[in-house]
């Protein structure tokens, strides 16, 4: 390009113009803001979110006290006591998961030799005290109880890719 | 004068007064309603730039968002730093929003419909707009902040650099009016859009508003906030009101400059088919909106807003060299050749603008 050209190019701000135009044209564009509590973005049913402890049909536990699930946690949120139960199974007395210790990486679950620790599609949860994201065993089998209907229809689409 | 009641039971001076006091607050009411609703304007028009929604949760459309935000602020406490002045840190912004208010004394809205009929109005409205700065310096110096400092000092030099553009640029003005009364101003320009003086002063009206642009401190000549380098510069220590009313000054800046822009170069309250359409036209209800009015001076100041938001999405910031360069070495130049010209073409008289 010669240099009248790049003078007359500069004097009618020919540059500027176009950036101009690119911004005006996206202002006409789709947007793509999701808009939250209307519009949800699509879950996959291997979505992370709130961990649940679950039962066999017959109502057992299903978790047998291997510690994997334990052993694996990069985070250490997961602390894990156990007894042998009267029947002479071993059980855990204690399932504590830290929520603001964990970073929803799912190993536990991936650890788990019985699909017992699993996380949930829930990720609206809220604490209002610091004792409210501290999970127990009651509160982690509740939230089984709850949502054992998806969590079977989401192990069973993955199943395929296990 | 118009029919207020009771007045008539006032002295004179009083009468006079009372009158003056109304007509400022006719002015300055829908003024600083303007102003909060360009802040939602311009967070609307970028994030849409941005392919994002913007604001859209109080109100309908978020119409509500401004008198939000203006209720936080109002509620906000008001920080004085420790090392502060505090005569003067509390000045500065009172000093930038009287001088970008009082400016709009001298704007004429439509034929005769003026605060302040002065002669000198354009002189009037480069002192007043050059007092804005005292507001950023002082505001800078008084916050005992090295950023706030740095902001302040920036924006002095800015300011002296582009306020010579800027006065250049009004001398062709006023050799096209031959007049510093605004109202005169406009009048000049009337018979169509093509006598508007934005045709023979092209580049001076480009200088003009990008000088504009320059002065009120905005994007992409925004080095004295520059959040990305001084954290926001010379509004770094305040906070609550003192920092709305710095706000507020800004927008009512960028507000003066688009209607003086559109006063100047745009032909302000006239309406571009002046002389196109019959008076028949003109006189049904529909082909009114096409006569001069109130409504076009409205439509020319949005379209100078709409740019201010749209240089903002647009364009990155000035390094502060090529800032001074650009004031120095380019618009001065062009302005004064551009002046020359002017001369010569009033001279000889060319139509349809200096016959």
């Amino acid at each position: 390009m010669n240099s009248a050209q790049r003078l007359i190019k500069t004097f009618l701000l020919w540059e500027l113009w176009k950036g101009l135009f690119l911004t005006g044209r996206y202002l006409f564009a789709r947007k793509v803001t999701v808009r939250y509590p209307e519009e949800k973005a699509p879950q996959s049913p291997r979505f992370r979110g709130l961990h649940a402890l679950r039962r066999y049909e017959n109502g057992e536990e299903r978790c047998i006290a291997c510690k994997l699930c334990e052993a694996v946690c990069p985070a250490l949120a997961i602390t894990i006591d156990v007894e042998p139960r009267d029947d002479g199974s071993r059980r855990t007395t204690r399932y504590d998961i830290d929520l603001s210790k964990c970073i929803f990486c799912g190993f536990c679950e991936e650890a788990c030799p019985v699909d017992s620790i699993v996380e949930t599609r829930i990720f609206e949860y809220h604490g209002e005290q610091r004792s409210d994201l501290l999970m127990n065993k009651v509160k982690l089998l509740a939230v089984g109880a709850d949502e054992e209907g998806r969590i079977a229809e989401d192990r069973a689409a993955d199943a395929k890719y296990r | 004068m118009p029919e207020i009641p009771l007045l008539d039971l006032l002295p004179s001076g009083l009468q006079t007064l009372t009158l003056i006091l109304l007509k400022i607050i006719a002015i300055v009411t829908p003024l600083l309603l303007c102003v909060a609703y360009l802040t939602y304007a311009e967070r609307r028009v970028i994030g849409f730039m941005q392919v994002r929604m913007g604001p859209n949760r109080v109100g309908p459309i978020g119409l509500l968002q401004p008198i939000a935000d203006a209720v936080k602020l109002a509620f906000k406490e008001l920080i004085i730093p420790a090392g502060a002045n505090r005569f003067l840190f509390i000045l500065a912004p009172i000093i930038s929003l009287s001088a970008a208010l009082s400016a709009w004394a001298v704007v004429p809205f439509g034929p005769d419909r003026v605060l302040a009929d002065i002669n000198a109005g354009l002189l009037y409205i480069l002192a007043m707009t050059s007092m804005g700065i005292y507001g950023v310096i002082i505001a800078g110096w008084a916050s005992n902040s090295k950023y706030a400092l740095l902001g302040a000092m920036r924006s002095a030099a800015q300011m002296v650099s582009y306020e010579i553009a800027m006065g250049f640029a009004l001398v062709g003005v006023l050799m096209a009016a031959g007049s510093l009364n605004l109202g005169e101003i406009v009048n000049a320009q009337a018979g169509g859009f093509g006598h508007w003086f934005v045709w023979p002063l092209l580049p001076l009206f480009v200088v003009y508003f990008i000088s504009g642009v320059a002065e009120t401190n905005r994007a992409p000549f925004d080095v004295s906030e520059g959040e990305s380098e001084i954290v926001a510069g010379f509004h770094v220590e305040y906070s609550g009101m003192s920092f709305s009313v710095f706000f507020m000054a800004e927008y009512a800046n960028m507000i003066l400059i688009s209607v003086l822009s559109s006063t100047m170069f745009l032909g302000g309250w006239l309406s571009p088919f002046e002389g196109l359409v019959s008076a028949e036209t003109l006189a049904s209800p529909l082909g009114s909106l096409l006569d001069s009015g109130f409504h076009w001076f409205v439509f020319k100041v949005a379209l100078f807003l709409f740019f201010y938001l749209w240089f903002r999405a647009t364009f990155p910031r000035y390094r502060y060299d090529q800032i001074m360069r650009l004031g120095w070495k380019v618009f001065i130049p062009v302005t004064l050749v551009w002046i020359f010209v002017i001369g010569v073409a009033i001279a000889a008289g060319i139509g349809p603008w200096f016959d």
